[in-house]
């Protein structure tokens, strides 16, 4: 009886069964798409190779280090007409990095914040957020882009309307917009800035250096770690203790007591103040009390020693002025870069929204109450039990749409800022009747950049993601 | 119950007291604005900070929706209008006037006005053609065959022609089915998909354009005669309708010159309750002409196609002869002129409209459908591709896929408009609507295919093992097993990217189509509407927003009746 249960003979590999032994035929099928996926490729090449030389064409890339011949009106690094194309490019790239670092930071806030906002128990403020949300997620982003510049352009006055005084600049005269463009105070940079740079780094280091301790800390003796808004605080001190050592030693000096003298006013009037009314009561009676000192009484005060110490700091601002028909001095903010930033970040922001929202949402509702049980405040409960969970749901569609944002920046050609869609893909295209390159160079460049960000998206990702053993 | 109780102790009372009413607090509005509103002190700050943003806006919007005129020829007339009837307003008002202007040039581009019947016709069986689909337990399982047609039917209603073209074209997978069902029964699946699609193309690309030609040639041989006699009384009709049409424009315009300077007579006269009068009514009375000279133009514009498409026939017909003769002798450009002029001759069916006369949301719509009918397939077979365990397979769809994401689409409409050229075959050239469509959807597919391997993810894997040993093979487990509930999982990330789809169809005007917010673009640049932004920004948002938002509505809904109870 064992004779029946050896297996057959092989007879060795017949051709049929590279169809129908399904060992064999998946290797068939690869070979088939390996020979349609090849001969395809082949065909557009071939057809490509004989589409140029029937225009007398052909690939090359030199025409980048030739002259580009056009200007561009925002610069992050310097460039003339008479720079090669490939500066241009540049040019571009960083403008396309420009719009989109700051419309992923911006779109981040928004989202966050209406994101809440639409969970929130008060009826106005989830409605309101409703209709952010479903007001830019369903209308074409383009006509956002271009509703807003219109805005921005059309709805802002003429720089001669602040000759007039029809139109007066914000911020004690240091921020005028127009319809030309923002024009806000530029920073000079002057003898001692590499100090306050070095301090302002060793700062930011300490202070996430003694976060990092003082959790290490917690974990340890159960002490409460150091809150960040403390960190922050102490970073501008160092800074701007610096900036005031820097600007005069006696200037110094009487900003310390200038700033010591509030903070005096504040702790005691607070004090005082909160043994006869409740806490909130007591902290805007303080308030009100610096307020009362700054304006009415500090300058009479320090004029009556009429002492005005050396004031030379190392970093000064200039500002814009009204020149004969625009603006001068200052940064120069373009509308075209404000109406882009404004629509992409308010657009992808509503996207954000919709997704930190359904994070929350899928937090289960038994952590909350929990953290309620535990007698946990409402603001703790979301930082340190909902938002925790409720950032593995959110990070990675978050990435898609910072990927997204990105990818959109392109549309700035509808308003004239020049990415790099604008200038390689776009002007030097034109000019140099090169568009297979050009086009080409320019989907490599997104294609790399959008495969960088989910890298190193990922690599957060996974670094916050729950580790489960 | 209550007799015991009577008797037990005197100072127990029998009775139960009615309920009070809750105190006014807790009732109705004040509890709810209680709860909602005012429920601490960061709620109630949070209530009036809403309720300050929305009186400024409203307090900047209302006043201009209020004033706003539906009823002028041009900006300058809106301003006037605005002037004499509302001189209080702060801000102007909206000139909407625009819309009821140009609206069917928003709706339909330069699609000619005698022939809109035809867009409507297909936009309506659009819905017709999608109950079946999208509402699949409400409507007769018959009505599928009607989704089915719709695309041959639409692309003939939009674009015309022929009528046996796309009988033609569906016949195509009529031979790919039947050769594939008997491909089955011989040789198997592999070899039956193979055959099928070879069939079908060879039908297409050799002996369809054969059958097409001869069809026409036959009908435009035997109509000859009748067709030389139409031409003829066309080319004497027509230019009388033309002068006939042109005089009364000419009589028109001069009124409106008239009436127009009146107008400006009237706005430099001090204003009174009977200037106000006077100049409505000549308001009114210049809407009515302006209507008439709208209804003109556009006959205008219809006799003098007209009248290009009796000359090219007759022209047609006067080189007939002698094409014929070159074509004969092997002549490939008499050959070409030849097969046109059948074409022309021959055509029994709708009146042929060019690409170039699409735009507006009709050119939305289209690309819109088209993308989102051909990239769900494709993207699903993407998906399938990517999670394959061929590795040739995986490894190319994962490029596709990635290549496709990772670029961004207006990167993708230059290279279809720029760069396709370069990739065939010398010498083709097609639309350019088609090869946005192609593009739109293989950009839309890539997307897909990435919601679906999600939904493919998020499946127990012992659905897979399940089907796999219930013997089914790979298509039948995924048709039966996976798919479907895959596919459910992944309803709200499809229809985002559907959404999505729509609205990117902006993205065309870019590349010189005349999607609506270039077509805007181009109302702008005519003199009477040189600074009009809001209105039409506002027109075109709202017809977005309604598409885009009933989508969004229709999945949730889709979500919840796909709910099977399991969660």
């Amino acid at each position: 009886m064992t004779t029946q249960s050896d297996p057959p003979k092989r007879n060795g590999f017949r051709l049929s069964q590279l169809i129908y032994d399904t060992r064999y035929r998946s290797i068939t099928l690869q070979v088939i798409a390996l020979l349609l996926i090849g001969g395809g490729l082949f065909w557009l090449y071939s057809n490509t190779v004989t589409n140029l030389a029937a225009q007398g064409k052909d690939f090359r890339l030199d025409f980048l280090w030739k002259r580009a011949g056009y200007d561009i009106n925002q610069q992050l690094i310097p460039y003339t007409s008479n720079d090669t194309h490939i500066r241009a490019a540049a040019v571009g790239m960083f403008n396309t990095l420009l719009v989109a670092l700051l419309g992923c930071v911006f779109a981040t806030i928004l989202g966050i914040v209406f994101g809440v906002l639409r969970l929130s128990k008060n009826f106005m403020a989830s409605r309101l957020a409703a209709v952010y949300v479903e007001g830019f997620r369903n209308v074409p982003l383009l006509l956002w882009i271009v509703a807003i510049f219109a805005i921005v352009t059309e709805a802002t006055h003429q720089p001669r309307d602040f000759k007039t005084g029809d139109a007066s600049m914000l911020f004690n005269e240091s921020v005028a917009i127009t319809n030309r463009g923002t024009f806000i105070p530029s920073p000079i940079f002057g003898a001692g800035w590499e100090l306050l740079a070095i301090v302002a780094v060793l700062a930011i280091g300490a202070a996430i250096w003694l976060r990092k301790w003082s959790i290490k800390r917690q974990a340890a003796t159960g002490e409460s770690p150091m809150p960040i808004w403390l960190g922050i605080v102490l970073v501008i001190a160092a800074i701007l203790l610096v900036y005031s050592l820097q600007a005069g030693l006696m200037f110094a000096l009487l900003s310390i007591i200038k700033v010591a003298i509030i903070v005096a006013i504040a702790v005691i009037g607070y004090r005082v103040a909160k043994t006869f009314v409740p806490n909130v009561l007591a902290a805007l009676i303080a308030a009100a009390l610096i307020i009362l000192w700054q304006y009415f009484i500090a300058g009479p005060f320090w004029g009556m020693f009429g002492f005005q110490p050396a004031f030379d700091p190392s970093v000064t601002f200039d500002y814009p002025e009204l020149g004969g028909f625009n603006f001068s001095g200052g940064l120069q903010i373009r509308n075209s870069l404000i109406a882009l930033l404004l629509a992409l970040s308010l657009y992808t922001g509503a996207f954000i929204a919709e997704i930190v929202r359904a994070g929350i949402l899928s937090v289960s509702k038994g952590q909350s109450e929990a953290a309620f049980a535990l007698g946990l405040r409402a603001n703790r409960t979301m930082s340190l039990v909902i938002l925790p969970q409720a950032m593995r749901v959110i990070i990675p569609p978050l990435i898609s749409q910072f990927l997204n944002l990105t990818k959109n920046s392109s549309l700035a050609i509808a308003i004239g800022y020049m990415d790099i869609r604008s200038t390689l893909g776009g002007i030097t295209v034109n000019q140099t009747g090169r568009e297979l390159e050009g086009i080409l160079l320019t989907g490599m460049f997104y294609l790399i950049l959008s495969l960088l960000i989910s890298a190193g998206m990922n690599w957060f990702n996974n670094s916050v993601k729950l580790k489960e053993r | 119950m209550s007799d015991t109780h009577a008797q037990t102790v005197r100072y127990v009372r029998d009775s139960m007291i009615q309920p009070s009413e809750p105190p006014n607090a807790q009732t109705g509005a004040v509890k709810w604005m209680r709860e909602n509103l005012f429920s601490d002190w960061v709620n109630g700050l949070m209530t009036v900070i809403a309720i300050y943003i929305i009186y400024s806006v409203l307090a900047a919007i209302a006043p201009w929706f209020y004033h706003s005129v539906w009823n002028a020829g041009s900006l300058n007339e809106c301003r006037e209008v605005i002037a004499i009837n509302s001189p209080n307003a702060m801000h102007g008002g909206g000139c909407f006037a625009v819309i009821s202007d140009r609206w069917l040039q928003l709706l339909f581009g330069f699609y000619r006005a005698d022939l809109h019947w035809r867009p409507i016709l297909a936009f309506v069986l659009l819905f017709v053609a999608l109950g079946p689909i999208l509402f699949p337990n409400r409507f007769p399982r018959p009505l599928m065959w009607l989704a089915a047609a719709y695309p041959f039917l639409v692309v003939w209603l939009l674009w015309g022609g022929s009528f046996w073209v796309p009988i033609l074209a569906a016949l195509g997978f009529v031979i790919g089915g039947i050769v594939g069902y008997f491909g089955n029964k011989v040789g198997g699946l592999g070899v039956a998909v193979a055959a099928a699609v070879v069939s079908a193309v060879v039908w297409w690309v050799y002996l369809m354009p054969v059958v097409n030609d001869g069809l026409h040639a036959t009908v435009a041989e035997a109509r000859l005669e009748t067709i030389a006699e139409q031409t003829e009384a066309d080319l004497i009709a027509i230019p009388e309708a033309q002068e006939a049409i042109e005089t009364r424009m000419a009589e028109l315009n001069a009124r409106v010159a008239e009436l127009d300077a009146q107008l400006e007579e009237i706005v430099a006269v001090e204003e009174t309750d009977a200037v106000k009068a006077e100049f409505n009514a000549i308001m009114d009375e210049l809407e009515t002409v302006r209507a008439e000279l709208r209804i003109l133009s556009r006959d205008a514009y219809y006799y003098s196609q007209k009248s290009t498409d009796a000359k090219t026939i007759a022209s047609n017909l006067e080189m007939l002869p002698e094409w014929k003769a070159a074509a004969a002798e092997g002549d490939e450009i008499a050959q070409r002129n030849l097969s046109d002029a059948y074409g022309r001759l021959g055509l029994v069916g709708l009146e042929p409209v060019t690409s170039r006369e699409f735009g507006g949301f009709m050119l939305a719509i289209i690309i819109g459908v088209a993308g989102i009918g051909l990239s769900l397939p494709l993207g699903v077979l993407l998906a399938l591709g990517r999670q394959s365990d061929l590795l040739v397979v995986k490894v190319a769809c994962i490029v596709f896929i990635e290549v496709i994401r990772g670029v961004p689409l207006i990167v993708w409409l230059f290279t279809a408009s720029l760069l396709l050229n370069y990739f065939l075959p010398p010498g083709t050239n097609f639309d350019l609507v088609l090869r946005v469509v192609i593009m739109v959807t293989l950009f839309s597919a890539a997307y897909i295919a990435e919601v679906v391997r999600g939904g493919l993810a998020a499946l127990p894997k012992g659905q897979y093992e399940a089907a796999d040993a219930l013997g089914l093979d790979y298509w039948k487990s995924m048709r039966l097993i996976v798919l479907p509930q895959a596919l459910k999982i992944s309803i709200p990330g499809i229809v985002n990217t559907f959404i999505g789809l729509f609205k990117d169809t902006t993205l065309v005007g870019i590349i010189g189509l005349l999607d609506p917010i270039n077509l805007s673009n181009s109302i702008r640049a005519s003199s009477d509407w040189n600074g009009v932004y809001w209105e039409l920004f506002i027109f075109i948002g709202l017809v977005f927003f309604v598409c885009c938002f009933s989508m969004g509505r229709y999945s949730l809904w889709l979500e919840k009746q796909l709910q099977r109870g399991h969660r």
